[in-house]
């Protein structure tokens, strides 16, 4: 009875959380799409499947989406490779700096990119300026730390006993691979290449500064339709097809995880991984190692995707408004800006951003965890099963939303009493953890679905209470994987701007959000602070997730 | 698991989750208002609360904000939910349940549809500038003036005189062989100078001949980019210095921006037979909970003190010419003797057809 009890509570929390803050703001405003007149009318949908720019913008979706997420995947799993199963000097510091991009507002990466591949820029070359190609690359700098982090997260912890057996009978390292490791990590790669899918296929600021008038994407055009245009009926068949993709996508990850999914032998330590081998000895001379080609691979990615952009921040973070180099855009973080182009210092909106970081990311790791132990039963029942499968796609959805929809959501329905929430300041913490819950999902969904039912079975059989099983067996894994967790939606909160720059208010702006505004401003001073504020964001972001990283392996030599 | 495990484990379980809390109530008590905000708009009627929405560019010297409070007793909170094509239709989505009292930051390109959709109410202020009136969006008084300024194509001098080559100082220019290739200006449809552009081409070359121009321009080189930053940034070879094109769309004001630190010329100067005059208005929402305030606020607005803060914290010009401009626009930021205008009613009827039309001759 109590045990059913735990079970309802944990069910109805995150649904609770995820009907008022997501489900009923999008409903009414897409609702609102569908209505003329107090009648349904739905000849809008007739309306946007004629023209033809529709189609474009679904299969430019599409192809962006699916391009990205396999990119993504393929360059990430050599990365999870080399710096989760590899030792090395600076691996700490190379996984921190890989989920930098991960964090960054899209109008400064926009622009970063840009700056490199525009005419006269350094790889102007290339030609790739406002191509298909250059967004393609931005959605892999953008989330190449997903599947790095998730899918490494996963490695670290499979027991290597297996892959050495399957070696020790004689299999090559490929075919160990390919038969032992890469079956036991899908589920976490089928995660991984989700949430890649959906952050690729709702991408919209750097698509827009990248792509240009020539591509825009489901999630660009929902914006112009309602921001600029305000055609709600167009926007609401958009999102509506929006969600259709998502559902899909979703449905065929979920469908081939499950397939895959089965109990591991996972260790609760992080397993530090053998030495990286880069040249091998073998006769007299020297050959590349077994680890050469993923830690090239890695090196490519992290110096050329990653680290060029980024570098050319730094640069130009240095760059003094009189045209020298030296401090002076950092000392201005403690202005107000040229000509007073903020409210507050960029300090101050630096403090603003942590607090707000630390309200989402306690929701969010509190919703999330409750959503992951839930999923992570499986009931006997069909239907039950079924529910919990629909009740973990359900909460990957706010992944797949358009931000401005729920914004918009958002006004027209948390607008009277008893939740008149629209200038408070809760609002942005809230916003962001819908955006984070799916994020701690992910991350710690995996780890727990590898937990041997049968074990928990056994703690069951010797009377431990629920309480005590799901402290004894699921919590030092989930203690683990949450460290990862709380990193990610702390570094979510951090970077998010679709959803605050809606919702935050004016006196208490974000440090994303006083970029933004610094950067859409004439004068050379605020230009320079712009890139010293992203470099601040940057190195913030690198800081966290360090930390929690750091919090994990402390943990696990405790243990 | 030993039971030493068991007892480590509730022990960081217990120090995480005291720390979690720890931190969310530091933060959470450390906001000034966090949590009372949360009552909003309801509450305007009770404690002189004045609820100002605002484009997200609006910023007044605090001090001004403060002594407004000090003399009228409201209390000012503001909401900034977005550009100014995006505060107007957030204003018509929420007529129901309105964002605020009064608003401020809808320029003249997204007037007309505000006053259609019968979001405001109207108010002829007393303090309204007779320089002023000229600006009217249209009879009823819906909305007032409260700045201006033009959005005009600005040039690189440097680039120029490097060149040898004679600056371009009309739009017909600009389709000339000489300038090809040199152009960069932004989307109407995702930036709102972009959108003035636009329509300062309509007014220059009328509702039939502004298709014919923008094929010119694309046959001779114009590059579109989405929003201002990236092309004044990335592409302009002005300001910043880096890009390859000396022409950039932007605003009369920019240059005084560019005067280099210590005094001197600017590096860029506007062309002032290409601009767009953009006019932004105040206006009381109707349906709002504070309607005195509202008028009092927008009295505000056009006091002397508030029009001559306006250069500085908004790259606006006042509408009150009698007010004194700051020292650097006087010289490098002049405004255009004859900017091209185009009716907001017009431009509200054919704002959509004229960027689809638009997007059909660029990108095709």
């Amino acid at each position: 009875m109590v045990r059913r009890l735990g079970w309802a509570l944990a069910t109805a929390v995150p649904l609770v959380f995820l009907g008022v803050f997501f489900a009923w703001p999008v409903l009414a405003i897409v609702g609102r799409g569908f209505v003329s007149d107090g009648a349904l009318d739905l000849s809008a949908f007739a309306d946007v499947f004629t023209r033809s720019r529709t189609w474009r913008i679904v299969g430019l979706t599409l192809a962006q989406a699916s391009l990205g997420t396999a990119l993504s995947v393929l360059l990430g799993l050599p990365g999870a490779y080399v710096l989760y199963r590899c030792r090395f000097r600076g691996r700490a510091l190379v996984r921190a700096f890989v989920t930098v991009p991960f964090v960054l507002p899209s109008v400064v990466v926009g622009v970063a990119f840009r700056a490199l591949l525009a005419e006269g820029g350094p790889l102007g070359f290339l030609g790739l300026d406002g191509t298909f190609a250059a967004i393609v690359a931005a959605l892999v700098f953008f989330n190449y730390a997903l599947v790095v982090r998730i899918v490494g997260g996963m490695w670290q912890r499979l027991d290597p006993r297996a892959e050495e057996a399957a070696r020790a009978l004689g299999a090559s390292p490929a075919r160990a691979f390919r038969t032992v490791t890469l079956p036991a990590l899908a589920p976490a790669i089928a995660s991984a290449a989700s949430m890649v899918f959906l952050f690729c296929a709702t991408a919209f600021g750097v698509v827009l500064v990248l792509g240009g008038i020539r591509f825009g994407t489901i999630e660009t055009e929902i914006w112009i339709q309602t921001t600029q245009f305000l055609d709600l009926r167009a926007a609401a068949v958009l999102s509506v097809v929006q969600l259709v993709v998502v559902a899909a996508a979703l449905a065929l990850a979920g469908r081939s995880r499950r397939r895959q999914e089965r109990a591991l032998r996972l260790r609760t330590d992080a397993d530090t991984g053998h030495r990286l081998t880069l040249v091998a000895r073998r006769g007299g001379g020297l050959r590349p190692g077994p680890d050469a080609l993923p830690a090239a691979l890695t090196a490519a990615v992290v110096v050329g995707l990653l680290g060029l952009p980024l570098a050319g921040l730094v640069v130009r973070s240095f760059r003094t408004p009189d045209g020298g180099w030296g401090l002076a855009n950092y000392v201005n973080l403690g202005t107000t800006g040229g000509d007073n182009a903020l409210t507050v210092t960029v300090w101050e909106a630096t403090e603003n951003s942590l607090r707000t970081a630390v309200d989402a990311t306690v929701m969010a790791v509190v919703v999330g965890t409750l959503v992951a132990l839930v999923v992570s039963r499986r009931p006997r029942r069909r239907a039950a099963r079924r529910a919990v499968n629909l009740f973990d796609a359900l909460f990957m959805l706010p992944l797949g939303v358009s931000a401005v929809t729920v914004g918009f959501g958002f006004l027209i329905t948390l607008n009277r009493p008893p939740l008149d929430l629209r200038t408070s300041a809760v609002l942005v913490p809230i916003a962001q953890a819908v955006v984070a819950v799916p994020m701690v999902v992910r991350t710690v969904l995996p780890v727990l679905r590898a937990i041997d039912p049968r074990l928990r079975e056994a703690a069951a059989t010797l009377r431990a209470s629920p309480g005590r099983v799901l402290a004894t067996v699921d919590g030092p894994f989930l203690v683990r994987a949450l460290g990862l967790a709380i990193g990610f939606a702390f570094a979510v909160s951090l970077g998010e701007f679709g959803a605050t720059s809606f919702l935050a208010r004016p006196d208490r702006p974000t440090l994303p959000v006083v970029i933004f505004r610094l950067i859409g401003r004439p004068g050379a001073e605020n230009y320079g602070m712009a890139m010293a504020a992203a470099v601040l964001l940057a190195v913030l972001t690198a800081t966290v997730m360090g930390v929690a990283e750091r919090l994990r392996t402390k943990e696990a030599t405790e243990w | 698991m030993t039971s030493t495990t068991r007892r480590r484990l509730a022990r960081t379980t217990a120090a995480t989750a005291a720390a979690a809390l720890a931190l969310a109530g530091c933060s959470l008590g450390g906001g000034d208002d966090g949590g009372a905000a949360a009552d909003g708009t309801g509450s305007s009627t009770g404690g002189g609360r004045l609820t100002v929405v605002t484009h997200d560019s609006f910023h007044l010297s605090q001090d001004l904000l403060d002594q407004f409070e000090a003399d009228t007793g409201y209390q000012l909170e503001m909401v900034a939910p977005g550009d100014g094509g995006a505060l107007v239709n957030q204003l018509i989505l929420t007529a129901d349940s309105p964002l605020g009292d009064v608003v401020y930051g809808i320029d003249n390109s997204f007037a007309a549809r505000a006053i259609d959709a019968g979001v405001l109410e109207p108010y002829t202020s007393e303090k309204l500038p007779a320089s002023a009136e000229q600006y009217a969006a249209d009879d009823s008084g819906s909305l007032t003036p409260v700045d201006m300024g033009d959005v005009c194509l600005n040039v690189d001098h440097r680039w120029f005189a490097e060149k040898g080559v004679p600056e371009p100082t009309t739009l017909e220019d600009l389709t000339e062989p000489a300038y090809k290739d040199l152009l960069v200006v932004t989307n109407p449809a995702t930036s709102s100078p972009g959108l003035s552009f636009l329509l300062a081409t309509v007014g220059a070359f009328g509702e039939d001949g502004w298709q014919q121009y923008w094929k010119d321009l694309k046959a001779n080189g114009v590059k579109v980019v989405e929003g201002w930053s990236d092309a004044y940034y990335v592409d302009f070879s002005g300001s910043e210095g880096a890009g390859p094109r000396p022409i950039v769309l932007s605003y009369a004001s920019s240059p005084a921006a560019e005067v280099p630190e210590g005094g001197g010329e600017p590096r860029t100067g506007a062309m002032l037979d290409t601009c767009f005059r953009q006019v932004e208005y105040a206006g009381v929402i109707a349906g709002g909970q504070n309607e005195a305030g509202a008028h009092a606020f927008i009295d505000f607005l056009l006091s002397p003190e508030v029009q001559a803060d306006i250069p500085g914290q908004m790259y606006m010009y006042p509408v009150d010419d009698t007010v004194e401009l700051p020292a650097a626009w006087a010289e490098h930021a002049p405004l255009a003797e004859h900017p091209f205008t185009v009716d907001p009613a017009t431009i509200n009827a054919h704002r959509e057809d004229w960027i689809a039309t638009w997007s059909d001759i660029v990108t095709g």
